[in-house]
């Protein structure tokens, strides 16, 4: 490794005060084969231009800030090493599919809502006190839903998505990984509430199984394959309600009502 | 002005003050919980645990074993009333968060598994394989969106506490980010769980976001910061990167060798090196699983003794995984190799992972009472920022997680109480005194003259980092710390001619940068003075000059007490409480698993 070696970033700007159109700066940046795209990013913050705009925080790949495209594809900076890139030119924009709010800063506002819409936790009224000690949970009913928890909401699956661009309504790969995680918990029993959500008009059906999703997700949580399992649950509950009162078809869900926490 | 006002205000989304609001919202569903945060919570640095969260859960285990184990680990400089209640709360506390639904590993017939970790004498530790602190934070997170009465302010950095006149804590003022607009978010009661501070050295394994932000705050406000000087070293950090390699891999088997292959722990008193096939490797409480202040001295140790291989990124040993095999690495330690393979180009299952000791923790922080309160009333502290204390002069690996969970319940009870008791408060002064910020942040960050000439940030973090690794490292004498405190007080002067590139208002990092920079300024100089003052040697705190631990003198804890107009904290010390495990010798190995009785008992 050489110090004098270089490579160039092309960074997307755009500053919502100023700006009318977003527009590209090109940087010059020492070449080390040991850095990745964010620590490139980092160092022109540092010591170039302060007014470079991203977002960071733990540079291993599990706190899930630092997701931007990178020559055209949804990636984590943090593991986007420059050596996979060199010698050409690195181009850097923000994940497609958001509202930019500044420079490589997209808006998140939307997947929040749409995370908090799948209730992505335990329901259930007949809530053990702590004395009982925990629930059980064989390692395999652990491994029904275990890879659908490791999704740490990088967006990377919203960028990629080709739906997630045009339907308002459908919720995205990560929440309804995220719902059908909680569907799939051996401890839960909200999944008619939950499906209620995941059934209406384009909030699940809108997937059109690219797989995409699946494709980038750095942690191989694999929402298509989610989706795909959770339509065919979704069908199920679908034909159910025609023929018993809602929530009567969920494993325990309607003996335990009323047998307070 | 902008003003927001609820009940209780909670500065951090980390694993302690999603707890606190977790703890209100079911206590007390009348009232408004508002979590500030200067991220979305689940990029919190709790996201970056691997090994696990420390409780009581086994037939085979006991509470005072735990309690023992803790004090001892902390050379008894932990409170002991403090450690009770945190050992005796714990199991609930890990149950309650089993029932939110994390996905903690399991034993077959359904129970929770627990493994071994340092210091501890019996295997106590729970563990989501090795991403507990990923999955504590999601199942947190997630669980909050159940409650309507925790609204959320993300991408907001608290700037400065609002006190009123009756010297209470009544919120905080803090910059919307998107629109730089300074809010004044108001309640009847605050509690601060904002993190560490590791940013203030170069090669730690904190992210970005660790800047003792929140210690920060509560100093300048008046709450002093105690036990500083106790820094932790992880003794298994990634080479270049400061990635952690858990500890877990070491619970799970996993071997420290030096350039020779020799298993060097056994040369530093802390047991004898079993065979790997020996079933009683590991042994707990023994070499591989001594504690980590022990571990990392005796890395430098090595190393000055000529014994660590060299890297392009300094000295290092090997963590030597692959008796192991694939299929347990895979399965309980899948973490370690991904990052192995990613960032160290090693695969763990074929060879040995380099490895050094790293900054991972800061024992101190802000000083609380065993209910979470500091010394300004409605003020509390819960998680790394605070010092309650249980960890003393050393953490024992996995009790952290589980101290978010305790503390920012207590926390969050604290909070609510006071809130109920004292609810009437003046909004015009607390509004004035957000003015007051806003210009302040003004006149400091956007109205100093040209660029040119002004100090830059990352030079000025730079030279921080150099001084406190240089001067207030693994060991530290007089002259180094002297030297230390020196280059803190010039960096103090030069920031305030610090200039920024940037000097619009939306969503603008390098005012944050900046504002985060004079964070680590305060809260390094509380760091490098009190181990100044502090001329004994303890836990993670050991000084060349004074290599004995020094009970008569030093059964204290230090308190940095900021000082309106003085360039420098003063040291001041309380006793530490000792109720029935008198101080005794910190022992490690063969005779470590004696059992002992508290005194009285």
């Amino acid at each position: 490794m050489s110090d004098s070696k270089t490579i160039t970033l092309e960074l997307f700007r755009y500053h919502p005060e100023t700006d009318s159109e977003p527009r590209f700066q090109s940087y010059e940046v020492p070449y080390d084969e040991d850095w990745v795209v964010l620590d490139a990013i980092n160092w022109i913050k540092d010591y170039v231009d302060g007014s470079v705009t991203h977002r960071w925080s733990c540079r291993m790949g599990v706190c899930g800030s630092c997701g931007m495209m990178v020559n055209g594809e949804p990636k984590l900076t943090c593991a986007a090493f420059l050596k996979s890139y060199y010698p050409f030119p690195v181009r850097v924009e923000p994940l497609v599919n958001f509202p930019v709010e500044r420079d490589l800063v997209v808006d998140m506002d939307g997947f929040m809502e749409k995370l908090r819409d799948v209730k992505p936790y335990i329901i259930r009224d007949d809530v053990n006190d702590t004395s009982q000690g925990e629930y059980r949970q064989s390692p395999a009913e652990l491994a029904q839903y275990k890879q659908y928890s490791m999704c740490i909401n990088c967006m990377l699956c919203y960028s990629a998505c080709p739906v997630v661009g045009h339907e308002e309504e459908f919720l995205g790969p990560a929440a309804l990984a995220l719902g059908h995680r909680y569907n799939k918990d051996s401890r839960d029993r909200g999944k008619s509430e939950r499906m209620e959500v995941m059934l209406s008009n384009e909030a699940m059906w809108g997937c059109t199984f690219v797989g995409e999703c699946s494709v980038v997700c750095p942690k191989h949580v694999d929402p298509a394959g989610a989706i795909q399992q959770a339509k065919a649950m979704g069908a199920q509950e679908y034909f159910k309600r025609f023929v018993m009162p809602r929530g009567a078809g969920t494993k325990g869900a309607g003996a335990s009502r009323g047998a307070g926490a | 002005m902008t003003t927001h006002q609820h009940d209780v205000i909670i500065i951090g989304g980390g694993g302690a003050g999603l707890r606190a609001a977790i703890a209100i919202a079911e206590e007390n569903p009348s009232f408004s919980v508002a979590c500030v945060s200067k991220v979305f919570p689940m990029r919190s640095h709790t996201v970056t645990a691997e090994g696990g969260a420390a409780a009581v859960i086994k037939p085979h285990d006991s509470l005072e074993d735990h309690i023992y184990d803790t004090i001892s680990g902390a050379d008894w400089l932990a409170d002991q009333d403090a450690v009770e209640r945190f050992v005796n709360r714990a199991p609930d506390e890990m149950i309650r968060l089993e029932h939110w639904g994390c996905p903690w590993s399991r034993m077959a017939d359904g129970s929770v598994a627990v493994r071994p970790f340092g210091g501890m004498k019996i295997e106590r530790t729970w563990f989501a394989a090795d991403k507990t602190g990923f999955h504590m934070l999601h199942s947190l997170f997630q669980t909050t969106l159940k409650y309507g009465a925790i609204a959320r302010y993300d991408e907001h950095f608290a700037t400065r506490l609002l006190i009123d006149d009756e010297g209470r804590c009544r919120g905080c003022a803090a910059i919307e980010l998107r629109t730089g607009t300074v809010r004044a978010i108001l309640g009847k009661a605050v509690i601060i769980c904002t993190g560490g501070a590791g940013k203030a050295f170069p090669f730690t394994t904190n992210g970005a976001i660790k800047t003792g932000d929140g210690m920060a705050m509560a100093y300048r406000a008046g709450v002093p910061l105690k036990d500083m000087e106790f820094i932790q070293y992880h003794p298994t950090g990634l080479p270049g990167t400061g990635i952690l390699i858990t500890e877990a891999s070491r619970g799970e088997g996993g071997i420290l060798v030096n350039k020779d292959g020799y298993r060097y722990l056994q040369d530093y008193d802390l047991g004898t090196a079993l065979d790997v096939s020996d079933p009683r490797h590991p042994q707990k409480r023994s070499m591989e699983l001594g504690p980590r202040d022990r571990l990392s001295q005796c890395f430098v140790k090595e190393m000055w003794a000529g014994r660590t291989i060299s890297t392009k990124d300094g000295d290092a040993v090997h963590l030597d995984l692959r008796h192991l095999g694939e299929a347990r690495i895979d399965k309980r330690i899948p973490f370690v190799r991904e990052l192995a393979r990613s960032y160290a180009g090693i695969d763990p299952v074929h060879e040995p992972i380099p490895v050094r000791p790293v900054v991972h923790y800061v024992m101190g922080g802000i000083d609380t009472d065993a209910n979470a309160a500091t010394n300004i009333p409605g003020l509390y502290a819960a998680g790394e920022c605070a010092c309650v204390s249980i960890n003393g002069a050393n953490r024992l690996g996995s009790n952290s997680l589980t101290e978010l969970l305790v503390f920012g319940a207590e926390a969050g009870a604290g909070a609510a109480r006071f809130a109920m008791e004292n609810a009437e408060y003046n909004l015009s002064g607390l509004e004035a005194q957000t003015a007051d910020e806003r210009e302040r942040i003004r006149r400091t960050y956007f109205s100093s003259p040209a660029k040119s000439g002004g100090e830059r940030i990352a030079v000025l973090r730079g030279e921080l980092h150099e001084a406190m690794e240089s001067g207030a490292g693994i060991y530290r004498d007089a002259d180094s710390l002297n030297a230390t405190c020196t280059k803190i007080a010039e960096l103090r002067e030069r920031y305030a001619r610090v200039a920024l590139d940037d000097r619009t208002n939306s969503f603008n990092t390098e005012l944050t940068a900046a504002l985060e920079l004079s964070s680590l300024l305060d809260v390094a100089q509380t760091m490098a003075h009190s181990a100044r003052e502090r001329t004994e040697s303890r836990g993670s705190h050991q000084r060349l000059d004074f290599p004995e631990r020094d009970d008569d003198h030093f059964l204290t804890h230090s308190l940095a007490c900021h000082r309106e107009g003085a360039e420098a904290p003063g040291i001041e010390y309380r006793p530490v409480t000792i109720t029935k495990w008198p101080p005794g010798a910190r022992t490690y190995g063969a005779d470590s698993g004696l059992k002992r009785k508290p005194a009285g008992t």
